[in-house]
């Protein structure tokens, strides 16, 4: 049998490989990267092409410190365990410079606490968790996009302008979720001290049961929802609510709800009116995108999501650190890092040297559906660093080290 | 009907004394004020037509079942509510009509098994199990024949050599009380005779009051001491093998359809 | 909660219960006939999902269009499910049992990529039905159509296949077989024909349950697996082979849900409680309580007679000291003649493999099944973390501590499970997995939640890597010799005595449920020895230790080894490890290679890797005799 033997071919050449450490010569720059490509698909697809046109631009541009640069990738499968021990295997067999990526927090958490024991840069990509720069924050590790607390910031003017008193609220039952309703709550409350919030729903990630929630959180009378539902339990929550006429008359809010990613598979029943914090690709004419969405466009010849804003400059985040630090030296690299700039197709963002935050920003707005698809209408950017606490408490959250 | 008193000949206390044992299985009495009593050295044939209710007798005597009302005693202990285990430590062996050995160990494993067990060695952890009572289970298989055998799997055997280990087994606590039921099912005419007369020359040295079931008439009238017939559920005749033969009762309900 | 919105809920419970029955229908069937836990029904009801959204897009949007999608994409995947059955499963019917599961693990694999392959990672939001898009207003609420009709195609597709069952030829056989296996073979009836013709039922139920979703739930990569659980989890509530059960399982289970959303955040005796945060361990804790309190489920039957056991496993063999001491000497010298990850690899793998002997020492010599052996693996890795981080212990004494921990949850867990059975008892286990692993993902304040504890790092003396790697190999090592010693030893013979014949056992004095839980807790202080041992190697423990999937991969590699060896599990652990490390490397498709490797091996040796090769030398030898 053709297959069989195929198969018998590749693992012993998969055995063989495995054993043999590969050849140092000179050769590109490496950087580790580590995602749950398989779990989180239909975010980390546009993720890693979003990488490959970092790479080639950069190394179209002569690389960096002389070399190109490469981008090695492993599939964590979602668990930390399998994180740290890719983790393991990037530093030691791969050689790479440094670490990069990485999607759900706990992945997030657990490499950033390996990259602190192993004194090894750590640029965390998409995780959300406020603890990977916060709470458990610490010297080694960065982190790129815009945290839960940050885009449940930029959401509250909006909130706090409608004064609405009555607020229900549903959640993915983990720690996004979890940190988004705190968030929201802590933050709308000192805007508006009169607010109540009549009804908490915390669903299983990926199995909400729609009907039932959406009865629930009517049943509370809310004059207002704040949700940060994503992926499939949105779906199921936006058709059951407007099957049920809950959303007619209502206000909602989703944290994520105009990410390309999650706004597309609605199609023509995009809930119109929604605040929401996303991506309007369509419209987003600055310099810097336009450049990017061309270039992405002509070699994928499909449209970025968020995910490739994200991978696109997590790449670039790395290229910018590589060469402010002139080596690749952990201790030098992480001291590039502070106060590093670095252009993304959002328009420069700065990595804090507080926190180690960066302050790519997001942008605000309400979904509206044009031509039977799910767009982002009345946007503005906010820039991250309008919608972090302040220096002093964010000194107090952070650990000293 | 009354049922019939059955002497026991001696007059020493029997070994097993059952009293007007009672169980039923939804509306159906499977046994119905059954008394009997076996004393040492005997060997007491219970006998009737399938369904007559001697297993469900078999399974309450070794605590398998519980009865509804009646009594049971061991050398004159109330055995009634004991678990197998109980009734087992009390000095009771058992062979089973289908036979139950453990298939994934030797035939020297399996008795060794039982032995440790009576000995109260089986919660050893780091020991090796198998090196002690090496010779005291060899001893338990030539008395039955299946020394040769003492290495193969129990998975492997013939059914009639199973039957064999379940007696070497069996007897490993020096029981006072050997139930067995139908031992000599699946054998053939010649080895039935060679294991009844097993049985007996234990049950004589040993003092062993054996009670048993079997389908073979022949090894029934020839072995059997004493002979007790149940029909649905009822005992309808008990005495010595030529009482039994000439039992009215016993020939119209049972023998009267064989002979 | 008011009386109307009261009734809303049930009714939407009743819509839940309804696409609940259908899947476990179908899963029972082939249960009950071929005695194969079938892993891959879950990606059959995605299958179902992912074809119906094409077909519907295929033929229009039109009602009879749509309902002529759902019905061809039922029997599409009924069609996958024959050739399932004819390509793969036929040849293991032989096999131990269980091992069935592992081939339908593998095909789970394959599903999942093919589907990613197909129709790619954008979850897809399929099309309501067409004139079934309007509401009912029912007390002023409102309720969709569509959920009103699913809550009757549940019932009626029950009576369907009730009707079937009863008044066909083939109903009889399949009673027949659900009832007593051999008999039917007895019959000579074909039954590699009968056996074709469930699969094919039963998938189409499973495509059927899954199409019917697509008005409600998008296509997407992640529902094989959430759905899997929920369906074993109502099939065995319900009583194994019993439809009526699996109905009222599911009706129980779906409504359990609703009121757990509908009750909210409620105050009890001062206490805020929040009810939604159940909904994610409600049905196990269903299952726990019904298990406990009925061992064969609502409507289930004990067992028939089990038959004195045909073909016995083979006799364990102890280890040869030469092969073993060339081993040690190999890991002894493996971290000086290579690199760091080589020695994490190995750390990885003997801590999985210290996993699966563990496993194995249950699974195999004592005849216990367990889904849920993650339970005490994770229990002993967040036993160390949190003695560590939150007690303030020295890092060895948390490590010593950590599997009594273990095994203290196993004392509790193991003494209910042990008073069941077979595929009750793996299901008990799977329920007191489920909700360890939901308290540890929801206690924030002890285990820091679904994010998991970090800075669980060894003291300093073993934090280089290779100083860990050492004690890690005498951890684990220990502890599989441990284990494997107390197979040979009383003990271990007892628990084999008492999977071979209970009956027997009881009448030499054994008390087989005592040695039964004693197994377990030995089997629980080690399984939580190799999680804390990988714990303090990672840095960090997540809730996915004590998961659904890390039970699964236990199960795996005793199965890919061979459940009835010594040595198979530690190649199974070792072989998995690598390869799922390895293959990730080389492609980007690696579940579905790694999946084909498995059924690979499925097919060439249906005894397990360790076993199958014994076979060969065996018949090698014979040769050369």
């Amino acid at each position: 049998m053709l297959t069989r033997n195929r198969l018998l071919a590749s693992v012993s050449a998969l055995l063989a490989l495995s054993f043999v450490a590969p050849a140092m010569a000179q050769e590109p720059i490496k950087l580790g990267e580590i995602n749950s490509y398989k779990v989180f698909a239909a975010f980390l697809d546009p993720y890693k092409k979003g990488m490959e046109l970092a790479v080639e631009e950069t190394n179209a541009a002569g690389g960096v410190l002389g070399r190109k640069i490469e981008v090695v990738s492993r599939d964590d499968n979602g668990n930390p365990a399998d994180a740290v021990r890719a983790a393991e295997e990037l530093l030691s067999r791969e050689k790479v410079a440094f670490l990069i990526g990485t999607f759900p927090s706990n992945v997030g958490l657990a490499v950033a606490d390996f990259a602190k024991q192993k004194k090894t840069l750590f640029i965390a990509g998409e995780p959300l968790t406020d603890k990977i720069v916060w709470d458990q924050g610490n010297a080694y590790t960065f982190r790129l996009r815009p945290s839960t607390y940050m885009q449940t910031a930029m959401l509250i003017p909006d909130a706090a302008k409608l004064h609405k008193k009555r607020w229900a609220i549903v959640y993915p039952n983990y720690e996004y979720g979890q940190s988004a309703t705190a968030a929201f709550k802590k933050l709308l409350k000192e805007k508006q001290p009169d607010v109540e919030f009549v009804a908490e729903q915390a669903t299983p990630l990926g199995k909400i049961d729609a009907g039932a929630v959406v009865q629930a959180l009517a049943d509370a009378k809310p004059d207002a929802i704040f949700s940060s539902l994503f992926g499939p339990d949105l779906a199921k929550f936006v058709r059951a609510g407007s099957e049920r006429g809950v959303f007619k008359n209502m206000t909602v809010f989703d944290l994520l709800g105009g990410e390309p990613e999650y706004l597309d598979p609605l199609k023509d029943e995009a809930p119109a009116g929604w605040y929401v914090t996303g991506y309007p690709w369509q419209d987003l004419k600055t310099a810097e995108h336009t450049k990017f969405f061309n270039a992405y466009k002509a070699k994928f010849h499909d449209y970025p999501r968020l995910g490739s804003i994200v991978g696109y400059s997590t790449v670039m985040s790395a290229v910018a650190a590589i060469k402010k630090a002139g080596s690749l030296d952990q201790e030098k690299l992480v001291a590039a890092m502070a106060n590093l700039s670095v252009a993304t197709p959002f328009g420069p963002v700065t990595f804090r040297a507080v926190d180690h935050q960066s302050t790519m920003g997001a942008f605000v707005g309400r979904i509206g559906v044009q031509d039977g698809k799910g767009v982002m209408t009345d946007w503005r950017f906010v820039d991250g660093k309008d919608a972090l606490p302040s220096d002093a408490d964010v000194r107090k959250m952070r650990p000293a080290n | 009907m009354n049922a019939p008193a059955l002497q026991v000949p001696t007059l020493q206390t029997p070994v097993l004394q059952v009293d007007g044992l009672h169980k039923a299985f939804g509306g159906v009495q499977a046994v119905e004020d059954v008394s009997f009593a076996i004393s040492a050295g005997e060997l007491l044939a219970m006998i009737g037509p399938n369904g007559a209710g001697k297993s469900t007798c078999f399974n309450m005597l070794n605590g398998q079942l519980a009865p509804d009302s009646g009594l049971m005693r061991l050398e004159g202990r109330d055995v009634v509510g004991l678990s197998p285990r109980a009734i087992w430590r009390l000095g009771v062996g058992r062979t089973f009509q289908i036979t139950a050995t453990f298939a994934s160990l030797s035939v020297r494993e399996n008795v060794q098994m039982a032995l440790y067990s009576h000995a109260g060695k089986l919660r050893g952890l780091l020991a090796r199990f198998g090196t002690a009572l090496k010779e005291e289970a060899d001893a338990l298989l030539a008395q039955v024949g299946m020394l040769d055998q003492a290495e193969r799997p129990c998975g492997v055997l013939a059914y009639g050599d199973l039957k064999r280990v379940e007696l070497a087994m069996a007897l490993a606590n020096s029981p006072r009380l050997l139930l067995m039921d139908e031992p000599t099912a699946g054998m053939a005419p010649k080895e039935r005779v060679a294991l009844m007369d097993l049985a007996a020359r234990l049950a004589r040295a040993q003092k062993i009051a054996v009670l048993f079931t079997e389908h073979d008439m022949d090894v029934v009238f020839g072995k059997a001491d004493r002979i007790i017939v149940l029909d649905r559920g009822r005992l309808i005749a008990g005495g010595r093998p030529e009482e039994v033969r000439n039992n009215a009762d016993v020939r119209a309900v049972y023998l009267g359809g064989v002979h | 909660m008011t009386l109307p919105s009261l009734l809303i809920q049930l009714l939407n419970g009743l819509t839940d219960a309804s696409s609940l029955f259908l899947v476990s229908a179908g899963l029972s069937l082939i249960f009950g006939v071929t005695r194969i836990v079938n892993f891959a029904h879950g990606s059959l009801y995605m299958l179902g999902l992912y074809m119906a959204y094409s077909l519907i897009q295929l033929l229009g949007r039109t009602p009879l269009s749509f309902w002529a999608g759902v019905i061809l994409a039922a029997i599409a995947v009924g069609v996958v499910g024959v050739v399932i059955e004819m390509l793969v499963l036929r040849r293991i019917y032989r096999a131990p049992e269980l091992f069935q599961l592992l081939a339908t693990f593998a095909i789970v694999l394959i599903v999942k990529d093919t589907t990613l392959y197909i129709w790619g990672s954008e979850d897809l939001v399929g099309p309501r039905a067409p004139g079934l898009t309007m509401a009912f207003d029912i007390l002023g609420k409102r309720l969709p159509a569509y959920d009103l009709l699913l809550i009757v195609v549940g019932p009626v597709v029950l009576g369907l296949v009730w009707l079937l069952l009863t008044h066909t030829r083939w109903g009889a056989l399949v009673r027949a077989a659900t009832q007593d296996r051999e008999m039917v073979g007895a019959l000579g009836v074909d039954q590699a024909k009968l056996f074709t013709s469930v699969f094919f039922v039963g998938a189409a139920l499973a495509g059927l349950g899954g199409a019917l979703q697509i008005p409600r739930e998008p296509a997407n990569l992640d529902l094989d697996l959430s759905v899997i659980a929920d369906a074993f989890v109502v099939t065995v509530v319900g009583g194994l082979g019993s439809l009526p059960g699996a109905l009222l399982a599911a009706i129980l289970i779906g409504v359990a849900k609703s009121l757990c959303i509908g009750i909210g955040t409620t105050s009890i005796l001062g206490f805020e409680i929040d009810f939604s945060r159940l909904v994610l361990v409600v049905e196990f804790v269903i299952m726990g309580v019904v298990l406990v309190l009925r061992p064969y489920g609502l409507l289930g039957k004990p067992p028939a007679v089990v038959r004195a056991a045909g073909s016995a496993p083979p006799p364990l063999t102890p280890p040869r000291w030469p092969t073993a001491l060339a081993w040690i000497a190999l890991l002894v010298i493996a971290p000086m003649i290579s690199d760091d990850y080589i020695a994490a690899l190995l750390i990885d793998i003997a801590c999985f493999a210290l996993f699966a002997v563990s496993l194995h020492f249950i699974m195999g010599p004592a005849g216990m099944i367990s889904f849920g052996h993650a339970a005490y693996f994770g229990l002993g890795a967040y036993a160390g973390a949190v003695l560590l981080k939150r007690a303030g212990l020295p890092m060895e004494v948390s490590f010593l501590l950590a599997p009594f921990i273990a095994a203290a949850f196993a004392v509790l867990y193991g003494w209910f499970c042990v008073r069941l059975s077979g595929v009750y008892l793996a299901m008990l286990t799977l329920a007191f997995a489920q909700i360890t692993w939901s308290i540890v993902f929801q206690w924030d304040s002890l285990t820091s939640g679904s994010n998991g504890m970090v800075g669980i790092w060894p003291a300093a003396w073993l934090s280089t890597k290779s100083a860990y790697y050492y004690m890690t190999m005498v951890c684990c090592g220990l502890g599989i010799a441990f284990l494997w010693r107390v197979l040979f030893s009383p003990f271990g013979f007892t628990l084999r005595a008492g999977r071979d014949s209970p009956l027997r056992a009881e009448a030499i004095g054994i008390d087989v449920r005592g040695f039964q839980w004693m197994a377990f807790v030995l089997a629980g202080a080690m399984a939580g020895l190799a999680g804390v041992t990988l714990a303090f190697s990672k840095g960090s423990i997540s809730p996915s230790a004590a998961s659904i999937s890390q039970s699964t991969d236990g199960l795996v590699m005793v199965l890919l080894g061979g459940v009835e060896t010594l040595t198979g599990p530690v190649v199974g652990a070792g072989l998995f490890t690598w390869l799922r490390d390895g293959l990730a490397r080389e492609t980007d498709y690696w579940r579905a290679v790694f999946g084909l490797i498995i059924l690979l091996i499925v097919v060439l040796f249906p005894q397990g890797l360790v076993g199958g090769l014994k076979v060969l030398l065996g018949r090698w030898r014979e040769s050369r005799a």
